[in-house]
């Protein structure tokens, strides 16, 4: 976990720093910059020394559990905890969403394999995937939310659930495609196997084979994919609440990105980049409780 | 025992099964009037190549063939006298597992790889008896020991990986004889194991049913196995038995020219020198089974007849004009039934 964070962190640092412009000159913006301001703003930012020096910096800042300061002299971690609400609230949505609803599609396709709901699901799915999210969020935004006024359209004045319904949906939407059509395919694989017949052939009834036996082991992709898919949740919420203007960290490093500001930037990704291997790590623990022949003994 | 067993005739009887795989129009006939008894105490041997039916006709005894795709089109099925074919799937459930049971070929992947094999057994208790968890586990705990895995109550919350694959057998064995069931089915249960692990695992069933007076029905293509432990021989080809009788009979006086062939393809150990014949051609297509006789493309002894007329499995004339009693058991009366218009030609051309 250690060098992926450390290769991951650097890869961003370099990336950001690789744009082209200069952020002091971007902060000063029109107004012309004294030197010796300029000169005392670059070296606050630790700008004048070497890449490698700086990413050093960076990195014990880090250990320490410093997140840096961004160029309007805001700490990083302020401006993370301050968006950090909003964007677990609106992931912890489309989570959610996507496994209560993912999940039930996927079973009620897979135990009607070849009939209507099944094509629906499947075609259904399949048109999900295909349509890039931000076309589906601003016509739903635009469907839902002006023309029949269910839902806010922007901001999160309404509160949680309210206001996070609409983008929550969109943003569990592509996931939740996913999960539907991995659902249904591991339980139709697992309803022929082997040992479903022999549960079968013990004198279960229907509902015990399936809940007991078949949902058990076909549930075991669809976790592990749950899991790992909360971390990707935080990231991919940059479109959505751009889109929905709502005031999470997704935002601010799409605010970030366009002024230049680095140490949000990287503070930011960093803080996504430990989230996700926070839900990697925990998929490994859940997969050894889920399949006991993986488990490390 | 119960009040079932007043009933007389046979523990099992399969009369004039047919199963048919439907899919896209296309169907393929996997049993084609399969007919035997069972006893009880007895062991049958139900012996034939991949494709000949005898798992499909097993399964659809036990009532789990996949439907669709395979459809039970015609036959009887009855336990102790009582129609099992037309009940409805909740009282057929109180047959499976409980009267009759059935243990796999590849017990790897007929055990559910994530459950504990304590609970896999004791869920046999719980459903049926409605026993406690308690109860069960304890009784699971007898029944491994029973199967004799060693260290039972030690490895009663292992998972089936966790042991090898002769043990995972008995793991099988013991949960399917967790109910005491009357019939117990054993599909290839030691094809997937090693010689000398399937020695052991042929004795522990002889040992058990002799215990438990079961009947068994062992569903095989090893005419070695069958040698040691059947009393009756069924042998099927193209999903209908072509020859039934005692072991002994059918090995010394094979009365269809399939068994012979099939005798004449494998080593024998007092016989010197002597080549192997294989049985030409290749099994027959389910979905275009040869008109007449199934086996006569194949068939050395094939006349006109046998392309037009379908024999029926009959009881085998001796000399005599009276059934051929020679290898009777127990006073029984020997059942050497062949499906061969020349059978009595063939069982005496030896």
């Amino acid at each position: 976990m250690v060098p992926v964070l450390i290769g991951t962190t650097l890869l961003i640092y370099l990336a950001v720093f690789a744009l082209p412009g200069d952020p002091i000159r971007v902060l000063g913006g029109d107004k012309p910059m004294s030197p010796a301001v300029y000169q005392a703003l670059r070296h606050h930012y630790h700008l004048d020394d070497p890449l490698i020096v700086q990413y050093g910096k960076y990195l014990w800042g880090l250990v320490r559990g410093d997140f840096g300061e961004t160029l309007n002299g805001q700490p990083v971690g302020d401006v993370l905890t301050g968006g950090w609400t909003v964007t677990v609230q609106l992931a912890v949505t489309a989570w959610v969403f996507e496994l209560v609803v993912g999940i039930a599609l996927g079973v009620w396709a897979g135990l009607r394999k070849g009939g209507v709901i099944d094509t629906l699901v499947l075609s259904g799915t399949t048109l999900v995937i295909a349509i890039p999210g931000f076309v589906l969020a601003y016509s739903a935004q635009l469907l839902f939310g002006l023309k029949l006024g269910w839902f806010p359209t922007a901001g999160t004045d309404d509160g949680w659930p309210y206001s996070y319904l609409l983008p929550g949906i969109l943003l569990g939407s592509l996931s939740l495609a996913y999960i539907a059509r991995l659902t249904r395919t591991s339980l139709v694989e697992n309803g022929r196997s082997d040992y479903v017949r022999t549960a079968v052939a013990k004198g279960l009834s229907r509902r015990r084979v399936l809940v007991r036996h078949t949902l058990r082991n076909s549930l075991i992709p669809v976790v592990t994919y749950l899991g790992v898919d909360l971390g990707n949740l935080m990231a991919g919420a940059i479109i959505i609440e751009g889109i929905f203007n709502l005031p999470g960290i997704g935002q601010q490093i799409w605010l970030a990105i366009q002024v230049k500001d680095g140490p949000t930037v990287v503070g930011i990704s960093t803080f996504l980049v430990l989230i996700y291997l926070l839900a990697n790590l925990v998929v490994d623990f859940l997969y050894g409780v889920l399949d006991p022949r993986i488990r490390h003994d | 025992m119960s009040d079932e067993e007043q009933s007389t005739g046979p523990l099992l009887a399969v009369e004039d099964l047919h199963v048919e795989f439907r899919s896209r129009g296309r169907s393929v006939q996997a049993v084609n009037g399969l007919s035997y008894t069972l006893d009880e105490g007895e062991t049958l041997a139900i012996l034939g190549e991949s494709g000949s039916g005898k798992s499909v006709g097993a399964q659809a005894v036990m009532g789990i063939l996949d439907t669709p795709p395979a459809h039970v089109t015609k036959g009887s099925v009855r336990f102790r006298g009582t129609e099992l074919l037309g009940l409805p799937e909740k009282k057929r459930r109180d047959y499976r597992g409980a009267k009759i049971s059935m243990i796999f070929q590849d017990a790897l992947s007929a055990l559910n790889p994530v459950h504990r094999v304590g609970d896999q057994i004791a869920e046999m208790l719980i459903v049926h008896r409605k026993s406690s968890r308690g109860e069960a586990r304890k009784r699971a705990i007898d029944l491994m020991d029973r199967v004799r895995i060693p260290s039972a109550a030690s490895r009663v919350n292992d998972f089936p990986h966790q042991f090898s694959g002769g043990m995972r057998q008995r793991v099988m064995i013991a949960m399917a004889l967790a109910l005491e069931p009357d019939v117990l089915i054993a599909d290839e249960p030691t094809t997937a194991l090693d010689v000398t692990v399937q020695a052991q695992i042929m004795k522990l069933l002889a040992e058990l049913q002799e215990e438990m007076r079961m009947g068994l029905i062992l569903i095989t293509h090893d005419l070695g196995v069958v040698a040691d432990v059947a009393d009756r021989i069924a042998l099927m080809y193209a999903g209908r038995v072509v020859e039934e009788a005692w072991v002994e009979d059918l090995y010394a006086r094979p009365a269809h020219p399939y068994a012979e062939g099939l005798l004449a393809s494998v080593p024998r150990i007092d016989v010197r020198d002597r080549s192997l014949t294989p049985i030409k051609g290749s099994p027959p297509n389910l979905a275009a089974i040869p008109s007449g006789c199934p086996f006569h493309p194949r068939c050395p002894r094939a006349r006109d007849r046998c392309s037009t007329e379908v024999p029926e499995l009959r009881l085998l004339q001796t000399g005599e004009g009276a059934p051929d009693r020679s290898g009777a058991r127990s006073g029984a009366p020997s059942p050497h039934r062949s499906a061969c218009h020349y059978a009595e030609e063939v069982s005496g051309g030896r």
